[in-house]
């Protein structure tokens, strides 16, 4: 049923109809609308059976998680930021070891200096610990792709994380039609584990593997991350079947039929980057966008067949890696690889400065006219005049102090001013 | 589209009125998107919402910096925080203020703006009045449907009822159809009292 409704309340309503056995987690902005009403949920009995487990930090929940799901529990936890990086040894036992465990990763910024708000910093830097990543444009298509999650992870008995813009979406009030039980019980059928923890049938999971196995063990993480790749789409076109709309998949376009540049993006920036293209269509430019749904595995075909007509493709994203450049950026390269077009990195967005349609408008109009150079990392709305001072200070050769601070002082913050 | 920005301190509902005035639009059939701008979650700093209402989809989720209308909660922001930022003078203004525009030192600012358009009311006093606490949100969402009609009273008072069950729901309708009455009157009055205020 249509209802309007926040993001968080959304996604924790349809985690509930997912049927989680086991829950646990442990409350950081902006995931925690998340797991509040989840916590609510399962003390009302609206999911039952289902155990909450209060953990005592991430660490933890991710622990939680991956002895209940070795249990062949069906298990659940969200987080954000800082609480991933708390989990990461764990995270790389949950994809080591295979389980379907699904988790939302509320996207925000990863400090110091300690910020609450949006970028992809925290996703990015998980990307290689075996998890799927799927990345979430609405608050429609994050409930879309929880219950996509669960058929994806349990099917291929691998993790997934269900990246969801924080505040942006989790805190976003806007229309989601939320499925009924029965279509969610039709679409995802009782978790059947390939590997299961019985005190019955005694066995153990998490041996120690020396060289002579290690390497075929991961070979076989990554064959089976490949398989996703095939999977997915086919997951998506039976979510459709049974739900009536389009999300999730690999990659998604828009307008990129005969578009010369196409913009390349990941999460809840598509609209705004989709109203911008709309606009500059109207005045004749030939532009488009492709949302990349799945980071991991990365769809390279899919990725390649969509941009390989293109001149120019512009990846925007709201991460990158310090020292080297960007990040989703260096992974449409490897796809074009023997392709012609140039190729920009952007990164926008950090820390939740707003990407608005204006500065859009001068990045792309700053792109036609040759005034920002190509295979180099451009920050987009970069306060040069504050980076400047900056350095202007270390070359004073007394101690400047520490960067963050200097800065704030120098041009004060109001956070209800950010608009 | 229409765009509204809320302002206000935190602990007055500022969130809270633009997520139900999203409410209000969708239950009339339209598409609505409301946000927060977050950081200071602390009692009394300055706070932004925004709510964005359309007969299509709304994409772009960038903060509002160009308002149709503008609903201001707490008028001691007057001098700390560009309230008016982007607004043109065919836009809405709903003040919470027992003062008028003239009274506040606004007097040359608002008088550029369609005088049917622009009101401030004294919001905290109604809400103490009929809710028994100064929480102005639900006031001002009732003073907002009567001076622009973006949205209904009943739909506002249907959204206030959905969040605030029983007898928080009464109050709250109670509160914010006074308001509705208070500015419909006003502007029934003296269509051109805008640049004047309107005194309970």
């Amino acid at each position: 049923m249509l209802e309007q409704l926040e993001g968080s309340q959304a996604v924790a309503r349809t985690i509930g109809m997912c049927r989680p056995e086991v829950i646990a987690a442990y409350p950081i902005s902006p995931q925690t609308h998340i797991v509040e009403k989840l916590s609510d949920m399962v003390r009302t009995g609206e999911i039952d059976p289902c155990e909450y487990l209060m953990v005592e930090s991430e660490f933890g929940a991710m622990s939680a998680c991956i002895g209940a799901s070795a249990a062949g529990a069906r298990s659940y936890t969200a987080t954000a930021s800082q609480g991933l990086l708390f989990m990461a040894e764990a995270l790389y036992n949950a994809s080591g070891l295979g389980l379907p465990i699904v988790m939302t990763l509320a996207n925000r910024a990863i400090g110091a200096p300690i910020n609450i708000w949006n970028d992809h910093s925290d996703s990015m830097s998980q990307r290689d610990s075996g998890w799927i990543q799927l990345f979430a444009e609405t608050n429609q298509e994050a409930c879309d792709l929880h219950i996509q999650a669960y058929r994806l992870a349990e099917q291929l008995s691998l993790p997934v994380m269900v990246c969801m813009d924080g505040f942006i979406l989790t805190h976003a009030f806007e229309q989601v039609d939320l499925p009924t039980q029965e279509q969610v019980d039709s679409y995802l059928p009782s978790f059947e584990p390939q590997q299961i923890l019985d005190p019955a049938e005694p066995m153990t999971i998490g041996a120690m593997v020396g060289p002579e196995a290690f390497t075929e063990v991961k070979y076989l993480m990554h064959a089976k991350q490949l398989q996703a790749l095939d999977e997915i789409p086919l997951i998506a076109a039976d979510f459709k079947e049974t739900f009536g709309r389009d999300s999730g998949g690999l990659v998604r376009g828009y307008r990129t039929e005969d578009a010369e540049t196409i913009v390349v993006a990941l999460g809840s920036v598509l609209g705004t980057i989709e109203d911008v293209i709309d606009g500059l269509r109207d005045q004749g430019v030939k532009i488009g966008a492709l949302a990349i749904k799945c980071f991991r595995p990365w769809p390279i075909d899919e990725v390649r067949e969509a941009l390989q007509r293109a001149d120019r493709v512009v990846v925007i994203e709201k991460a990158f890696a310090v020292g080297a450049g960007g990040i989703v950026g260096q992974n449409v390269r490897l796809a074009l690889s023997a392709c012609e077009a140039t190729v920009f990195d952007i990164v926008a967005g950090l820390g939740g400065r707003p990407i608005t349609r204006k500065s859009l408008g001068a990045l792309f109009d700053d792109i036609f006219e040759g005034r920002i150079e190509p295979n180099r990392l451009h920050f987009l709305d970069l306060k040069k005049d504050v980076v400047e001072r900056e350095l202007n200070r270390l070359d004073d050769g007394r101690s400047p102090g520490p960067h963050a601070e200097n800065i704030i002082r120098d041009i004060g913050t109001v956070a209800s001013d950010s608009h | 589209m229409f765009q509204v920005r809320i302002h206000g301190r935190g602990g007055q509902g500022v969130v809270t009125a633009s997520e139900l005035l999203s409410v209000a639009a969708f239950d009339e059939g339209r598409h609505a998107q409301a946000f927060p701008t977050f950081g200071s979650e602390r009692t009394g700093a300055p706070v932004v919402s925004f709510c964005r209402i359309d007969d299509k989809e709304i994409r772009s989720r960038e903060p509002v910096s160009r308002p149709d209308a503008v609903i201001i909660q707490d008028p001691t922001l007057l001098h700390q925080v560009d309230l008016f930022g982007g607004l043109d003078t065919d836009g809405y203004i709903l003040l919470n203020s027992e003062r008028d525009f003239d009274e506040l030192g606004l007097a040359e600012f608002i008088a550029g703006f369609r005088p049917e358009r622009v009101r401030t009311m004294p919001a905290t006093a109604i809400a103490r009045e009929h809710l028994g606490w100064p929480m102005p949100n639900s006031v001002l969402l009732g003073g907002f449907a009567g001076l622009c009609k973006l949205v209904s009273l009943d739909a506002v008072t249907q959204a206030l009822r959905d969040r605030f069950p029983g007898k928080l729901g009464d109050l709250n309708t109670a509160a914010a159809t006074v308001a509705c009455e208070f500015v419909r009157e006003s502007l029934t009055a003296a269509p051109a009292a805008g640049a004047g205020g309107v005194h309970a």
